[in-house]
């Protein structure tokens, strides 16, 4: 389906503000920390991708911004921004940059 | 394998002796995968069955049994079981696959092998699932499917080493355009070894980052190489979920449907109708006057015939459905309804039932096993009805057309008649929405549940899919036209033909099924509905098109046999406020013996169905009571 002409979406950039995944603006990355969350649902997170240590990157929305898209491990999952407020984000000084 | 508790992962596996294994036939092989992974599209290549197949998650949501035969002659069966992220299970129909994987259902027995289906484009997390279902210690052979799209992506992984890591077979393949299933087949002829042991102990499975952990050792032990992201589906996103150009690109889209279900089917529709008209003229002409004709022409042909020349225009209706689900944007059109269903006291994954529920009621009802939470699921099944399902289409298209004049509205784009269907789908969604506001700040109220959705990549429908599709609809509503409603029309021509008087029939006002239709009149009469559009209703509590059929069959008795056109016919019984009355009636009533029998086994009592007819009914009255007054 695709032939690489041009590659649209920019290069995700870290986030040097962000503390929870839903405080990350559309293009930006974060590392994620923990999950704030029930044990339940913090394993279907997990299950998911987001477990802590994962490059998290915000994409699309729905219009208004909620929910939004997080690109994670290869997928791309969409939550509410109440959920994505739980996923904590480690402060920018450690995150590494991508490869 | 005998007392297998397999979820708590015993770590290693005890390799067999190899030597006496090809004795071993398997019976019953389990498909196992992560949502939308492929695997009914495998059940269906291998079997030849055609289990729906989509592109979301949670198409599949039950069980399904198939059998694969070779050319020798035997035999296998193969079970499809419904997407799982894990092995502990969270809704209904994971809780099937975990169910069925473990020998725990009466229904079916334990599996002798598996399928682990995987999406080879996003291996590492899929190899998620890998884990608990190795553990298993059934002999498991390792699809990664989608091996056109990783080609296509520049993504690699080196086979052999991927089957010494996990200690299984592998195979690449494409299940949807059929490649490398030579490689399943000969695992499923038997002649394949259970897992050895993997090279990387399997991790304790509820301790999700070390499965991930291991999940990458095996990857990167297999030189794994993740696709280049997908960039279509990202610049498609980038249209349709825009904050502006996507609602409008929705909004066009369903304009043109609606517009196309009138113009564009128009050709069809006429094509089928001279065909009905002829073969019914054909069989006048050629059978001699008396009973078997007049049953016949005015049973069949006028029953059945004026179903039937709905058909192209249902099929349209599906052609659309077909590609949102087959595209990937159906998951899309839930992430921008999320907020919407929130404000209702639902979430965006009721959307995606109710959006099939434009097709049928039944199969979403089903499909709403996907939603965790209890009370949003059954708040969903109650309003699913709401949604326009393909069977109220007939009776829309025959009183739109008999009572809304054609005049464009936006020039070509819509019309008067396309926008009063446009209509009433909005006031069915209406309802629904209206409905599941007041289940969930009553007896269904709930702790917000989050919304989590996989997004699938966009694929293109393939003709193949859609056909088949469009093939198996028309056949559903063929066969309904031949049972249902051809059995009504013959027990209502009967019943419009007794009792005799001096050997002769009586006026159809005088017959049974007049006096039936007299009896209710008084009850429908405020509805702006004579005798005649009640013995409809009645009829139509089988199925909704049913009423169409008994209008076609009563006019057909009344009228000249030679010309069945049914809209110039109803014109003389209903005034266009009355018309409009019975298409909100029809709107808002559960007429439908399926439904409610699948709303008693998904919810397993009789109080919700019960309910959910009470209520439906008299909102239909009070509706269609409204409408009339307004419009009259």
């Amino acid at each position: 389906m695709s032939r690489q002409k041009k590659p649209l979406p920019a290069a995700p950039h870290k986030s040097h503000h962000a503390s929870t995944l839903s405080q990350l603006r559309e293009g930006e990355q974060g590392v994620l920390d923990r999950l704030e969350l029930s044990l339940d649902e913090a394993q279907r997170m997990m299950e998911l991708g987001f477990v802590p240590g994962a490059r998290v990157t915000a994409a699309r929305s729905a219009p208004g911004g909620d929910p939004r898209v997080y690109r994670v491990d290869g997928s791309e999952i969409a939550m509410r921004r109440e959920t994505a407020a739980c996923l904590k984000l480690r402060r920018p000084m450690s995150v590494r940059t991508a490869p | 394998m005998s007392d297998c508790h397999g979820c708590s992962a015993s770590s290693t596996v005890t390799l067999p002796d190899p030597a006496g294994l090809s004795e071993k036939s398997l019976r019953l092989v389990a498909i196992v995968g992560p949502p939308n992974c492929g695997k009914s599209t495998l059940f269906n290549r291998l079997t030849g069955l055609r289990q729906k197949v989509a592109n979301f998650p949670g198409v599949t949501v039950e069980q399904r049994t198939g059998t694969v035969r070779f050319d020798d002659g035997r035999e296998v069966r193969l079970v499809d079981l419904p997407g799982t992220y894990s092995l502990s299970t969270r809704t209904e129909d994971e809780q099937v696959t975990h169910d069925v994987l473990l020998g725990r259902r009466d229904d079916v027995p334990r599996p002798d092998a598996v399928l682990l289906i995987l999406d080879s484009t996003n291996l590492e997390r899929q190899l998620l699932l890998a884990a608990p279902v190795l553990a298993q210690g059934l002999p498991t052979l390792v699809v990664l499917n989608m091996a056109d799209d990783l080609r296509r992506r520049h993504g690699s992984v080196d086979l052999e080493a991927l089957s010494r890591q996990l200690g299984a077979p592998i195979a690449l393949v494409s299940a949807a355009r059929g490649e490398g299933l030579e490689a399943v087949r000969e695992f499923l002829s038997g002649k394949a070894a259970p897992p050895a042991q993997t090279l990387i102990e399997l991790p304790i499975i509820t301790d999700v980052p070390k499965c991930r952990m291991w999940a990458r050792q095996v990857g990167s032990g297999a030189n794994y190489r993740a696709p280049a992201p997908p960039l279509w589906t990202r610049r498609l996103d980038a249209a349709f979920l825009h904050p502006v150009w996507g609602p409008l690109i929705f909004l066009g889209v369903v304009l043109a449907v609606f517009q196309s279900v009138f113009a564009a089917a128009v050709p069809l529709t006429d094509a089928v109708r001279a065909l009905v008209d002829r073969s019914g003229g054909a069989v006048a002409a050629w059978l001699p006057e008396g009973v078997l004709r007049s049953l016949l022409i005015e049973g069949v042909w006028g029953g059945v015939g004026s179903v039937i020349v709905f058909l192209p225009q249902i099929l349209v209706l599906f052609l659309f459905i077909g590609v949102l689900e087959d595209s990937g944007y159906l998951a899309r059109a839930a992430l921008i309804a999320d907020r919407t269903m929130a404000k209702v006291g639902l979430q965006g994954k009721s959307f995606i039932p109710l959006i099939s529920a434009y097709a049928c009621a039944v199969p979403a009802i089903m499909a709403t096993r996907t939603i965790e939470n209890k009370r949003d699921r059954t708040a969903t099944i109650l309003i699913a009805p709401f949604m326009t399902c393909s069977a109220r289409l007939p009776v829309y298209a025959l009183l739109i057309a008999a009572f809304i004049p054609e005049r464009a509205l936006a020039g070509p784009l819509l019309g008067t008649r396309a926008a009063t269907l446009l209509g009433l789908y909005v006031l069915g969604f209406l309802a629904a929405v209206a409905t599941a506001r007041l289940l969930k700040s009553s007896i269904l109220k709930s702790h917000r549940t989050p919304f989590v959705l996989e997004m699938p990549p966009y694929r293109w429908p393939t003709l193949r899919s859609l056909g088949l599709r469009l093939y198996d609809r028309s056949k559903v509503f063929l066969r309904r036209a031949g049972t249902v409603i051809l059995g009504v029309a013959i027990v209502l021509w009967i019943l419009a033909h007794v009792p005799l008087h001096d050997g002769k029939v009586p006026r159809i006002e005088d017959s049974v099924a007049g006096t039936i239709g007299r009896m209710v009149e008084p009850l429908i009469r405020p509805l702006g509905f004579n005798w005649k559009i009640g013995i409809g209703l009645m009829t139509s509590l089988a199925a909704r098109e049913v009423i169409v059929g008994t209008l076609g069959t009563i006019y057909g008795m009344e009228g000249n046999p030679q010309n069945l056109n049914l809209q110039s016919a109803i014109q003389k019984d209903l005034t266009t406020g009355g018309a409009i009355a019975l298409m909100v009636f029809f709107a808002f009533a559960m007429q439908c013996m399926s439904t409610l029998a699948v709303v008693r086994r998904e919810t397993g009592s009789w109080k919700w169905p019960a309910l959910q007819f009470a209520y439906m009914t008299t909102l239909a009255y009070v509706g269609a009571f409204l409408a009339y007054h307004i419009f009259s």
